[in-house]
């Protein structure tokens, strides 16, 4: 199968700064992709040249034509003082699609509604996006995303300020739009996704491919390939704990000795004093 | 009723009165956008660069205003591709752009003389020369940047709101941006002689912001900022009339005043525990 976006021997750099180098990477029809790597590795750096947003300093970047993509970009980028409502942010995402009159139609209206039901935020279609929770907001913006039936879905640290019941929705949601279309025996390849994030437990648990980055891809294949202590220890420049449990993988820091003993209490044994069985 | 009526008997302050309601309406649809790209600074620039503009037409002998409005546009659109190309951020790039196209303006009056007086009025407006014609370009100017903001108005929405995830979602951010910049050159040049170069600034964000004070609706702050910037076009004129001080200062004043309020009313507003935020 051709790759949507396939890049050779890439690199990108802002001025004489390298940000990304030799990076050779395909995405194929269908692919759920995690990009993993410490801070200021060149994730976002990867999504734009992805995205078509910057092209690369050297080095090639092909692209499927007409390819239709939509974008959920890091919360902090977002200006929340902006005056829209989370359901005037959701109908951008048809805007390409949509005719000349600046007011939506009622089927568009519709449209994101039912979007905004799916994502449990129906009710807050007429809030402004401000008033929101974080992880509230997030689904907004994956709304935004997904009004636009797109091709590729490209996120930028999703889970980033949400709680973690919302961020394992997100992922969970995520998973199932990368298989949806295949598991309805369409023959058709379920949309792709590629994001970025800093949990790694998150995405070994739902992203069947991930790529491990730091200005260079060290590893890619799929979790229990990439998250093994050498890999994680060459990217984060630090140790790391990687525990394997009935296929399930676990990446954990490394406890302080000197405070790991003192903080646990030692068990009691025999019951809890003042409260004889 | 007679006070109201009395400065009508003048064709002056009718063409005068006509010319500053549709400025101020224009300025106010214009300034949200202004406003909510936090270019805030843009109109004081642009409109000293198409200054320098107007003296270079009057030195070619160009019509002014397609002298003004080409150069107008292109020291937009400078600006516009500087910020997005470059590191340089809006401010200074206009800061730079704006403030050397106006020196070269200053540097054309210097070496002729001659016409220093007419550019007075450039400078601080005048509505006392305000004629039927110039009512008819303004206008058609309005007319002209209301239909392009309908055709374009989710387009313009979206690129406001993110103009890099706008691209990404197939939108021609770039012609966004030039259509805007030809808008802002138009609505500039139309203002000079109402409002002059130094006060076109203050009436483009001045209303916007005041809506956003009042509103957290888009679609409302359109409204409310252009109803604003017309209504204070109207007092303004009245107030210069029998207050005999100049039209595009008296304006701008009850403006200021308008925002005032709306100040005082948010911040009551934010005591009873409803905030309205800006970011200008």
């Amino acid at each position: 199968m051709r790759p949507l976006i396939e890049l050779q021997n890439v690199t990108f750099g802002y001025g004489t700064t390298p940000v990304l180098q030799e990076i050779d990477l395909h995405l194929h029809p269908g692919q759920f992709m995690a990009l993993v790597g410490p801070s200021g590795a060149g994730k976002t750096t990867l999504l734009k040249l992805m995205l078509g947003l910057i092209r690369p300093s050297a080095g090639n970047l092909t692209r499927q034509s007409a390819l239709r993509l939509a974008y959920v970009p890091q919360l902090e980028t977002v200006d929340w003082n902006f005056p829209v409502t989370a359901e005037q942010v959701v109908l951008m995402g048809r805007t390409k699609q949509s005719g000349w009159r600046p007011w939506p139609s009622r089927a568009e209206r519709q449209h994101a509604r039912d979007i905004l039901e799916q994502l449990d935020v129906g009710n807050l279609a007429q809030r402004h996006i401000r008033d929101l929770s974080g992880g509230q907001q997030q689904r907004i913006f994956l709304a935004r995303a997904l009004i636009a039936e797109p091709e590729l879905l490209v996120l930028d640290e999703p889970t980033t300020g949400v709680d973690m019941r919302s961020a394992e929705d997100i992922f969970h949601w995520l998973a199932h739009l990368s298989t949806e279309r295949s598991r309805q025996g369409l023959n058709q390849a379920g949309m792709t996704i590629v994001l970025t994030t800093h949990d790694l437990n998150m995405a070994a648990a739902h992203a069947p491919w991930m790529v491990c980055l730091n200005q260079r891809i060290i590893a890619q294949g799929t979790p229990e390939e990439v998250l093994t202590e050498p890999i994680l220890s060459e990217a984060y420049q630090g140790e790391m704990m990687v525990i394997r449990q009935n296929g399930v993988v676990f990446v954990q820091q490394k406890p302080h000795p000197h405070t790991y003993k003192e903080l646990i209490p030692e068990p009691v044994v025999g019951g809890v004093p003042g409260h004889e069985q | 009723m007679n006070l109201l009526l009395t400065p009508f008997q003048y064709e002056f302050f009718r063409n005068g009165t006509l010319a500053a309601v549709l400025v101020g309406a224009l300025c106010g649809l214009i300034g949200v956008y202004i406003v909510l790209r936090g270019m805030s600074y843009i109109g004081h620039g642009l409109s000293h660069a198409i200054f320098g503009g107007a003296v270079i037409a009057f030195v070619m002998q160009w019509n002014f205003y397609i002298g003004a409005g080409l150069w107008g546009f292109l020291a937009a659109l400078l600006i516009n591709q500087t910020v997005r190309r470059t590191r340089i951020n809006a401010d200074a790039a206009i800061g730079v752009i704006t403030t050397a196209s106006f020196a070269i303006g200053v540097a054309l009056i210097s070496r002729y003389r001659r016409f220093t007086q007419s550019f007075d009025a450039a400078l601080f407006g005048n509505i006392l020369g305000v004629t039927q014609k110039d009512v008819l370009v303004i206008a058609a100017v309005t007319l002209l940047v209301v239909i392009v903001i309908i055709l374009l108005y989710k387009q313009l929405l979206f690129t406001t709101f993110d103009s890099e995830v706008a691209q990404v979602y197939g939108i021609s951010t770039g012609w966004v941006d030039t259509w805007f910049a030809l808008l802002l050159a138009a609505a500039i040049i139309v203002s000079m002689q109402v409002l002059g170069v130094t006060m076109i600034a203050a009436a483009l964000v001045i209303p916007a912001i005041t809506a956003r004070l009042l509103t957290d609706s888009f679609h409302r702050m359109i409204l409310i900022s252009t109803s604003l910037g017309a209504l204070t076009g109207l007092v303004g004129m009245y107030l210069s009339f029998y207050v005999d001080v100049s039209s595009g200062a008296t304006i701008v004043l009850v403006q200021a005043v308008l925002f005032g309020l709306a100040l005082l009313w948010s911040s009551w507003r934010h005591r009873n525990g409803r905030l309205i935020h800006t970011h200008v």
